[in-house]
């Protein structure tokens, strides 16, 4: 298991080389640069604003500096915001996306793995029609609909929640989670109803009722541990989705997140924000993709084996 | 089923739980404590006056620093600032201020001619890159010093006369000078505060930041972290403190119109800094107290692209013009958010009435095509209108598409691109014709037509024409009298218009909410406020 933690993590390396170089050149190759604006500059200011952020250097030299800087961990000033440095704009945001992230995986993994089970358990009925059709409908609609929908009956019509924010009014974080967690809780209703109907038909399930076991045990015990596996498969890449994709949630619901500030930065050609964001939500879908596959082993007694095999052998 | 019904009961009781401990709504709460809640668009670049080029950033600045002077809301006429005086000598090129003698920064430091005079400076070194230099070109020698021809700034005319009085000498008369002094990029700002953070001249020094930031306005920086609203709190030491109402004022950045009007409706914002479009019709046909609509100094218009032919022909610019049914997209495209323009001023710019030299008439545009060789559209070759990604922009140029091809038969095709792409298009002048806009940096004529002379930045039409050149540089500004500098600008326009490198579209209005309890914002061309003048009533 350590061998294959450690092959995975120094595979990263190369691939965030690769991200951090060919997003520099592909920003940089974008038509219109950071100081375009709609009243142009006079040229001697341009000048100026160009030699405080190097951009009259040499791309070559650009790059090599960026690299230099990078293994510092400095991920330079932002273009579009100065006085504040890409690192500052990054620790500002992200815990605020990654809470934003976890609430909207709690709800997604607890309205979906429980609609998912329910529907499974009685295949072909409508315990299973009911929630497989409301998860459909969860995947269908855009999280752009969804948030201004729950917005104006819970904000606006009943008065029961805030209309924006993080953090500042009690209540304020519960309609952007539950509209982040919406869709994702439908692909895992869809998951686990497909991972359950697999499982419960299998031997070790049979063998387990011909013990005895009441049913809840078979399936809260037996059931689930392998019926979850492609949910988990699923979590590593979805939480990284959540958190590069809580653009349209952070801009319906005022929320100061990272996803805001990502999406901004390539409409101002702040190059050093891109690249900053680029490479951090990387290293995030690195991570998580391993963490998903760990998980995933630890829960399936064949693939472990097959990571710890080589010992064995 | 008792499963879900637990659960709904659960959920329930959280939502009730949320509901209840809102009680008395942030506006009730502000009116009562004096606490200005205001939307305040995108996130807020810089607070340094010289570095900041953004709208958020100009509103926060306004209650921060101060110039010399500052503007009336309801006139717009230069009022005491920093300088509590000032004459104007007889030949209008020479301005004496008086700094006043109580004048302190927020942090009780006192704030001196010197101070005047190395803001000035600052604003002008070309390593600063600051983007609104050229709007103290008017001064003797700040264009040489601004674009590095000379490097001794004494040569430059602004100078200290005595420990009180700080002179500035321009090149030739300019009736809104002192805008232009009261203007938010023109705020004085604390050497002593600035160089204690390192190179006065590096856009990312960190004297701006909360805590370390002193400022001359009516109120003082308190809080300003990403994304959070930014809390100003009065400023105990600004000179006029007695007069001002306000305890605290926060911006918050809300960069989508409709959150900001949901916002609003639950009773979060006192002022919104805009309506959503569609919702325009909707709160002007209820009379809602709180909506506010009034001119604002600003375009939408067309350029022409005159090197490209067949535009390089007035006659087809003109026809094109004449085709545009302005009434009805504003009445149907534009929900009214607008007023019809057919000149490039917009109507009331401080006294000023633009030329009417045209009017919709397909009629004569057929005739003036047909003039032009192509009668009946015959001949002209399909061509390209191009506006930058929106959906606002989209929709006229649909209608403005379907204008000319039903009246002149002509063959438009739609392009659009993304905004840096598509000002990376116009500055190759790579287009036919595309969508501008232009917002006036001060309540003159001269901030819109100066546009179209030779030598402008921003022109991107390649019209360039001597006489109008002429006309702008020489002829207004050797007028001897303010309403004759106003009539020969509109002969000027007169003129441009004539020649219609740009074909104009409507004039801006700025439509936004406001709660009633809000007193003191006057509505005024360039949606300006002055927080000085605001105060809350509580309900």
């Amino acid at each position: 298991m350590l061998r294959f933690i450690v092959g995975r993590l120094l595979q990263a390396i190369p691939v965030l080389f690769a991200v951090v170089t060919i997003t520099f050149f592909l920003v940089r190759a974008a038509p219109g640069g950071p100081f375009d604006d709609e009243k142009a500059v006079v040229p001697e200011v341009r000048a100026a604003l160009e030699a405080q952020y190097q951009l009259d250097q040499p791309l070559h030299r650009q790059y090599f500096s960026y690299l230099h800087d990078l293994l510092r961990g400095d991920l330079g000033p932002s273009f579009k915001y100065p006085g504040r440095s890409v690192n500052e704009i990054i620790a500002a945001g992200f815990p605020v996306t990654a809470e934003l992230g976890i609430y909207a995986m709690i709800v997604a993994l607890f309205i979906g793995g429980t609609a998912g089970v329910v529907a499974a358990l009685k295949p072909n009925t409508l315990q299973d029609y009911i929630p497989m059709s409301a998860a459909m409908i969860g995947i269908c609609m855009p999280a752009f609909l969804l948030g201004p929908l729950l917005l104006l009956i819970f904000g606006v019509q009943l008065e029961w929640l805030p209309v924006s924010g993080w953090g500042q009014l009690p209540g304020d974080k519960i309609l952007p989670s539950l509209t982040l967690g919406a869709a994702y809780a439908a692909y895992i209703a869809r998951l686990s109803r497909g991972g359950m109907l697999d499982v419960m038909s299998q031997d070790f399930i049979r063998t387990a009722r011909a013990k005895g076991l009441p049913e809840h045990i078979v399936v809260l015990r037996h059931g689930l541990r392998a019926g979850f596996i492609p949910v988990i498969a699923f979590l590593g890449p979805a939480f990284a989705g959540i958190l590069s994709g809580s653009f349209v949630i952070e801009t319906v619901f005022q929320i100061h997140g990272l996803g805001r500030f990502f999406v901004q930065a390539a409409f101002n050609r702040d190059y050093t924000l891109i690249l900053g964001c680029t490479l951090f939500l990387s290293v995030l879908i690195i991570l998580f993709n391993l963490l998903s596959d760990i998980v995933a082993a630890w829960m399936n007694p064949r693939l472990r084996s097959q990571l710890g095999g080589g010992r064995r052998k | 089923m008792s499963f879900s019904s637990r659960w709904f009961l659960l959920i329930s009781a959280v939502l009730a739980f949320a509901g209840c401990s809102q009680g008395e709504s942030r506006v009730e709460v502000g009116s009562r404590l004096g606490v200005l809640h205001i939307g305040n668009g995108a996130e807020p670049q810089s607070l340094d006056p010289q570095v900041a080029t953004d709208v958020s950033s100009g509103q926060i600045m306004l209650a921060i620093h101060e110039g010399l002077v500052t503007l009336n809301p309801e006139t717009l006429e230069p009022e005491p600032g920093i300088a509590d005086s000032w004459n104007i000598s007889e030949d209008g090129t020479t301005y004496n201020f008086k700094i006043r003698s109580d004048g302190r920064w927020s942090n009780g430091d006192s704030i001196t001619v010197d101070d005047v005079y190395w803001s000035f400076k600052r604003y002008l070194t070309p390593a600063l890159g600051n983007p609104w230099s050229y709007m103290l070109f008017p001064v003797v020698n700040a264009e040489q010093y601004a674009s590095g021809k000379i490097d001794d700034f004494s040569q430059v005319g602004f100078s200290i006369v005595d420990e009180n009085t700080f002179q500035i000498q321009l090149k030739n008369p300019t009736p809104y000078f002192l805008q232009l002094i009261a203007h938010s990029s023109s705020a004085i700002v604390p050497r002593k505060v600035v160089e204690n953070f390192g190179s006065p001249t590096a856009r990312y020094s960190q004297w701006t930041r909360a805590g370390n930031m002193v400022g001359a306005g009516p109120f003082v920086l308190e809080t300003w972290d990403l994304s959070q609203p930014i809390v100003v709190k009065k400023n105990p030491h600004y000179w006029g403190v007695d007069q001002i109402e306000l305890n605290e004022i926060w911006f918050h950045p809300i960069e989508n119109g409709a959150t900001e009007e949901r916002l609003f409706r639950a009773g979060q914002l006192h002022i919104t800094g805009s309506i959503p479009t569609d919702k325009i019709p909707v709160y002007e046909d209820s009379g809602s107290p709180s909506f506010q609509s009034q001119p604002y100094l600003g375009t939408y218009y067309y350029k022409i692209n005159t090197t490209r032919p067949p535009f390089d022909d007035v006659r087809v610019r003109l026809a094109l013009a004449m085709t545009i049914d302005r009434e009805a997209i504003n009445e149907r495209v534009l929900q009214r958010t607008g007023s019809p323009a057919y000149a490039f001023v917009p109507p009331g710019t401080l006294g000023y009435e633009p030329p009417k030299t045209f009017d919709y008439n397909p009629e004569k545009a057929r005739e003036l095509l047909a003039e032009a060789g192509y009668p009946n559209g015959e001949g002209f070759r399909p061509f390209e209108l191009m506006y930058n990604t929106s959906e606002g922009h989209r929709r006229i140029a649909v209608a403005i598409q379907q204008m000319w091809n039903k009246e002149l038969n002509l063959q438009v095709t739609l392009a659009n691109q993304e905004w840096k792409v598509f000002l990376d298009t116009m500055d190759n002048m790579d287009f036919d014709i595309a969508r501008a806009g232009w917002i006036g940096d001060y309540v003159d004529p001269l901030t819109f037509l100066d546009l179209s002379t030779s030598a402008n930045g921003n022109n991107n039409t390649g019209f360039s024409d001597p006489v109008f050149d002429e006309m702008i540089f020489e002829y207004v500004p050797a007028a001897r009298t303010e309403e004759e500098r106003l009539r020969r600008f509109y002969e000027a326009e007169e003129y441009l218009m004539k020649r219609m490198p740009i074909i104009p579209i409507y004039t801006y209005e700025s439509k936004y909410l406001m709660d009633p309890s809000v007193k003191g914002v006057y509505p005024n061309i360039r949606k300006l406020l002055n927080f000085r003048y605001i105060s809350l009533e509580a309900s």
